[in-house]
């Protein structure tokens, strides 16, 4: 038996009349990738902005790491989120910061005891992993896409999470850097032991990461498998991602 | 009532909307974590870049309302009176409201930009999920930042508005500063000087609550950006001129 490191159930969220999430449901099990498969505009990122309590569902019972992030307060919620990572799809790296700061961010922000020295090598070793340490003293803006979305994945990794969100992480990016990011999500899980929730629609992505994938499609989880269970599927719905 | 004018209601709208965002500035500003840091860093931005263009203007304007009065203070035969009458222009009205609509264009159009880019590329998300209030954070250090500096920005827009005006002056006879300085005092009361002084806070938090709001609530795109810095700009300029105006409604009751 798997221990279950985030529970989603009967999650749903609207905006007006536009039902984005429709009693969704998911089991992120520990040590495992899990991909979420769906088209542009399906709700991808509701869903882990949900997980994450950036939004507020309508309805559902979201578990992260046993507890039900929708009843906790602020203090609570800050705990969860030094465990949950989040790799924004547009980076999030703040522009006004040298990539020393916006990886120091989160450390100094979250209510951490640390000497100057353990977060200077912090810094460093979160750089190390991504291959980017000569950028320390760099802005954001003098960077290429690649290189901001690995240094976007290094503040991710700063505070040793247990579970890394990835909002279409190889989104934008060419077809060899994106491999490179696959790669990487591989290498941090195998290095940390974390548990990864993986939203994409980049097949090549999903392919080297995916343990398990789940479908959402009209807002609900429509199948979980495997890529080759899902690939060999003949469902109308499953059957155009895999093609 | 029924059939209210879709601009109408669009206008009432947002002023609810800005209403209520300015609510929680009251709420939660003076809440504990205070981010003294990122205050006194935009303190230093929102003076420091308004800062020349602030001064150029407000010498030029100080000049060019000097010259303008002479021929008609000539005509009249007052204008030994012109210190007195530009002095009270100047610290009332043109001091306050020019400030404040330079500051505006420059300083609401540019929180505008800066948070609404924050917004579209999730910065402002990254902030929350990293222990960090982006409300307390960006909000509510820039708008204390732009209501503090910009009635200083005033003061020093009057005193260098004045030394244009001096200028102005001696380009035609010669007064010593001393005496300039003496008529231009004499004429002006405290209840020329308060008001003017005290409205200038509220315009300071209308550019930076208003430039606030619409970066917060920027929408998709970069066009929302623009958008965002363009409706920064037009609307907190709008709410000065209604500030102004209720000022003076105000300040006009406890005129002698
Ligand atoms: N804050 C919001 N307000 C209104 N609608 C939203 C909001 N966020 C997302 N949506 C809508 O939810 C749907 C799913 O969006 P999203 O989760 O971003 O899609 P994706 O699967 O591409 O990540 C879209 O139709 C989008 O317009
Ligand atoms: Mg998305």
């Amino acid at each position: 038996m798997q221990e279950t490191v985030i529970n989603i159930e009967g999650l749903s969220k609207s905006f007006g009349a536009n039902k984005v999430l429709d009693h969704f449901d998911l089991q992120l099990h520990r040590g495992e990738n899990l991909v979420v498969l769906g088209k542009s505009g399906s709700g991808k990122s509701v869903l882990i902005k949900c997980i994450i309590g950036l939004i507020e569902p309508d309805h559902g019972k979201i578990q992260v790491l046993g507890k039900n992030v929708l009843n906790l307060n602020h203090v609570q919620l800050d705990q969860v989120r030094v465990k949950v990572a989040f790799l924004f799809q547009s980076n999030a790296l703040y522009d006004s910061m040298t990539v020393r700061e916006n990886l120091e961010f989160p450390l100094r922000r979250h209510s951490i005891q640390l000497s100057a020295g353990d977060a200077d090598q912090m810094v460093r070793e979160a750089l190390q992993n991504v291959g980017l340490e000569h950028t320390i003293d760099m802005m954001p803006v003098d960077l290429s896409g690649g290189m901001r979305k690995r240094i976007a994945l290094a503040r991710t990794l700063i505070l040793k999470p247990e579970i890394i969100l990835y909002d279409e992480p190889t989104t934008g990016l060419d077809p060899i850097t994106s491999q490179e990011i696959s790669a990487l999500i591989n290498q941090i899980r195998d290095k940390y032991q974390t548990s990864a929730l993986v939203i994409s629609h980049d097949m090549r992505c999903v392919k080297t990461v995916a343990h398990r994938i789940a479908m959402l499609i009209d807002g609900k989880c429509y199948a979980v498998g495997s890529y080759e269970e899902l690939a060999a599927s003949t469902d109308s719905k499953i059957k155009p991602f895999f093609d | 009532m029924f059939s209210m004018p879709e601009s109408l209601r669009a206008f009432l709208h947002e002023t609810g909307e800005i209403a209520r965002f300015s609510l929680r500035f009251f709420r939660e500003g003076f809440q504990p974590r205070f981010e003294w840091e990122e205050f006194v860093r935009q303190c230093f931005l929102v003076g420091y870049r308004s800062l020349p263009l602030v001064g150029l203007t407000a010498f030029i304007i100080g000049l060019v309302l000097t010259m303008q009065l002479r021929p008609t203070m000539v005509y009249y035969g007052v204008e030994v009176q012109i210190p007195a009458m530009v002095g009270i222009a100047i610290v009332r009205e043109i001091g306050p409201i020019l400030t404040a609509l330079i500051f505006a264009g420059k300083i609401g159009s540019s929180i505008g930009a800066e948070l609404g880019s924050m917004k579209v590329t999730e910065q402002i998300d990254a902030m929350e999920v990293s222990g960090t209030n982006p409300f307390k954070y960006l909000v509510v250090t820039r708008t204390l930042a732009t209501m503090l500096m910009l009635p200083i920005l005033v003061l020093l827009a009057d005193a260098i508005s004045l030394a244009g005006s001096y200028l102005g002056v001696n380009m035609y006879e010669t007064l010593t500063y001393p005496l300039f300085f003496k008529k231009v005092f004499d004429n002006l009361t405290y209840i020329d000087i308060i008001p003017a002084f005290v409205k200038t806070f509220f315009f300071g938090f209308a550019v930076g609550i208003i430039g606030c709001y619409k970066g917060y609530y920027c929408e998709k795109g970069t066009e929302g950006v623009g958008l965002s810095a363009n409706s920064s700009v037009v609307a907190s300029s709008v709410a000065i001129f209604i500030l102004d105006l209720i000022a003076v409604q105000i300040s006009d009751l406890f005129q002698p």
